[in-house]
């Protein structure tokens, strides 16, 4: 019972980095028809960016005040850079899908590629507080301090961006826009700037996704491709919650982190597949689109 | 200002279709133009070349500037409300969402709203996507009467509604009229003769007449024009 509880503590922290790397994706795929195959980049950048501050800042400001600053910092860059290319590569390209699709794929080969030449092909080490490493005695079971973090930022962006949704005039602008975009053209409002904003917003949650899987499940390695692997995990949580829905995207990050953690687990321990996890997830996205192909909770077409 | 729009040689083709084909005509300011013709004859896709929904090519001026090639928020924003034939009230917003989303500036007047539809000041917590269709017809009307706008764009707003409902909004839109120029979209000949001064009718993509709304009194022309009778 004590393993089911924290594979399940586990697959909740899981779930809540895939929402994170997910929820931008299916916001940008919802309102603007991009598929951003560049989300994974954002994902890599936020995790490089958070290790260059965490890094390169004196180590006298203490290990728990850079991991917090690595944090923000990756955030940050990974708003910053989705912003920066909506703005110079996808604006272009709007109602161009092949073409999107095809420059998001190229950004990413060419900067992922522009990494590994500046920082190795080798994975790199983020120091993190002694804190986030050791796990937390609760109720007879040890579990993983940053799990929690995860779990926190997590539920803190859910509620942040479902507040941003529900109260704000671009939250509602881009709700409306998800639904029926010529149409808010056709009150007069500049559909553009919700356009990048979206994407800054998907860049800044890539970040953070990025930089807490590192912290979390990647034992504090930074590596080229990291973002690429989530990349491929965001998309079957996206298709499987509902293009542009948030909410479906985080009932559907939970249950791929959890399906993943319960079938590497029971299955994989015992047969020695470790792949078996992410093999569950494929096969939980094909049943999807069997039996609901819009999604759990995606607008029918 | 004597026209609110003047259309001149405006082509559009959609998916390989030429829909208009050299389409010309002009909306005096003030009162109501109806565009009339059978079905599928270009008359929604008129009112979206001018807001520049679809690409076109020729003259499209709109209250005294040449909008072609705009953007749609650019056009809309010289002070165009915008009835479309579907009304595409935003389903999963609240009636009060929706409303938001067409304030433009300080000058949206919700008691003038309110007092023509009462309904949805009641009703400003629901779900577009849960009014019926003579509600979510009164939101879309609403949207576009919200702010005052010099020129109306409305298109077939008596579309799969009940007769009484039919002529309420009727009275709504001759109520706006008093204030706005109006180019109205309309299948309904009894509401089109109730509310319009002048006409313009189309037929496979073109101009085939321009005239006055009596014009519709004449059994012949109606049939002749619009293929119905022209008893209505």
């Amino acid at each position: 019972m004590n393993i089911f509880l924290v594979l399940t503590f586990s697959g909740v922290a899981l779930g809540a980095i895939y929402f994170l790397a997910a929820s931008g994706l299916s916001l940008i795929y919802g309102l603007m028809d991009v598929l951003n195959f560049a989300h994974g980049l954002f994902m890599t950048l936020g995790a490089y960016s958070g290790y260059e501050i965490a890094t390169r800042l004196p180590t006298s400001l203490g290990a728990p005040t850079l991991v917090i600053l690595a944090i923000i910092g990756a955030t940050l860059f990974g708003g910053l850079a989705a912003g920066v290319t909506e703005l110079i590569l996808i604006r272009p390209l709007y109602g161009k899908p092949i073409s999107q699709i095809l420059i998001t794929i190229g950004l990413d080969l060419a900067v992922v590629g522009l990494l590994m030449g500046g920082f190795g092909s080798t994975a790199l080490q983020i120091p993190v507080p002694l804190w986030l490493i050791e796990p937390t005695h609760l109720g007879g079971l040890y579990l993983p301090n940053a799990n929690f973090l995860a779990i926190g930022a997590g539920v803190i962006v859910l509620i942040g961006l479902e507040l941003f949704l529900a109260l704000t005039r671009y939250g509602i602008i881009i709700r409306a826009g998800v639904e029926n975009r010529e149409m808010v053209r056709a009150l007069g409002i500049d559909v553009g700037r919700a356009f990048t904003l979206v994407f800054v917003i998907g860049g800044a949650m890539a970040g953070l996704a990025g930089i807490l899987y590192t912290i979390v499940f990647s034992g504090d390695l930074v590596s080229p491709n990291q973002g690429d692997s989530l990349l491929i995990f965001a998309f079957i949580v996206v298709v499987i919650g509902g293009l542009g829905s948030i909410r479906g995207s985080a009932v559907a990050a939970l249950t791929v982190g959890l399906l993943q953690q319960y079938t590497s687990f029971y299955i994989g321990g015992h047969s020695g597949w470790a792949q078996i996890g992410d093999l569950s997830t494929v096969l939980l996205l094909a049943v999807v689109l069997e039996l609901r192909p819009r999604g759990l909770f995606g607008r029918v077409a | 200002m004597t026209n609110a729009i003047e259309i001149s040689d405006l082509h559009v083709s959609i998916a390989g279709s030429h829909v208009l084909q050299g389409v010309s005509f002009t909306v005096p300011t003030g009162g109501v133009t109806a565009l009339l013709g059978r079905n599928g004859v270009g008359k929604t896709t008129t009112l979206r070349a001018i807001l520049g929904l679809v690409a076109s090519s020729g003259r499209i001026q709109v209250l005294g500037d040449e909008v072609a090639g705009w953007p749609t928020h650019r056009i809309v924003r010289l002070g165009i409300g915008y009835v479309p034939e579907d009304r595409d009230v935003f389903s999963s917003l609240s009636v009060e969402q929706n409303l938001r989303l067409a304030e433009s500036g300080s000058g949206a007047n919700y008691d003038e709203v309110f007092s023509l539809f009462p309904e949805l000041k009641q009703r400003g917590r629901q779900r577009a996507g849960t009014l019926s269709g003579g509600q979510q017809q009164m939101l879309s009307i609403a949207r576009a009467l919200l702010n005052s706008r010099p020129l109306l764009l409305i298109d077939e707003p008596s579309k799969g509604l009940a007769p009484k409902i039919v002529s309420e909004f009727a009275g709504v839109l001759e109520r706006a009229a008093q204030h706005s120029t109006v180019l109205l979209v309309e299948q309904n000949l009894s509401v089109v003769k109730r509310l319009a001064q002048s006409i313009v009718v189309l037929d496979h993509g073109e101009v085939v007449h321009l005239g006055e709304v009596s014009d519709l009194d004449d059994p012949t022309l109606v049939r002749q024009l619009l293929g119905v009778a022209g008893a209505a």
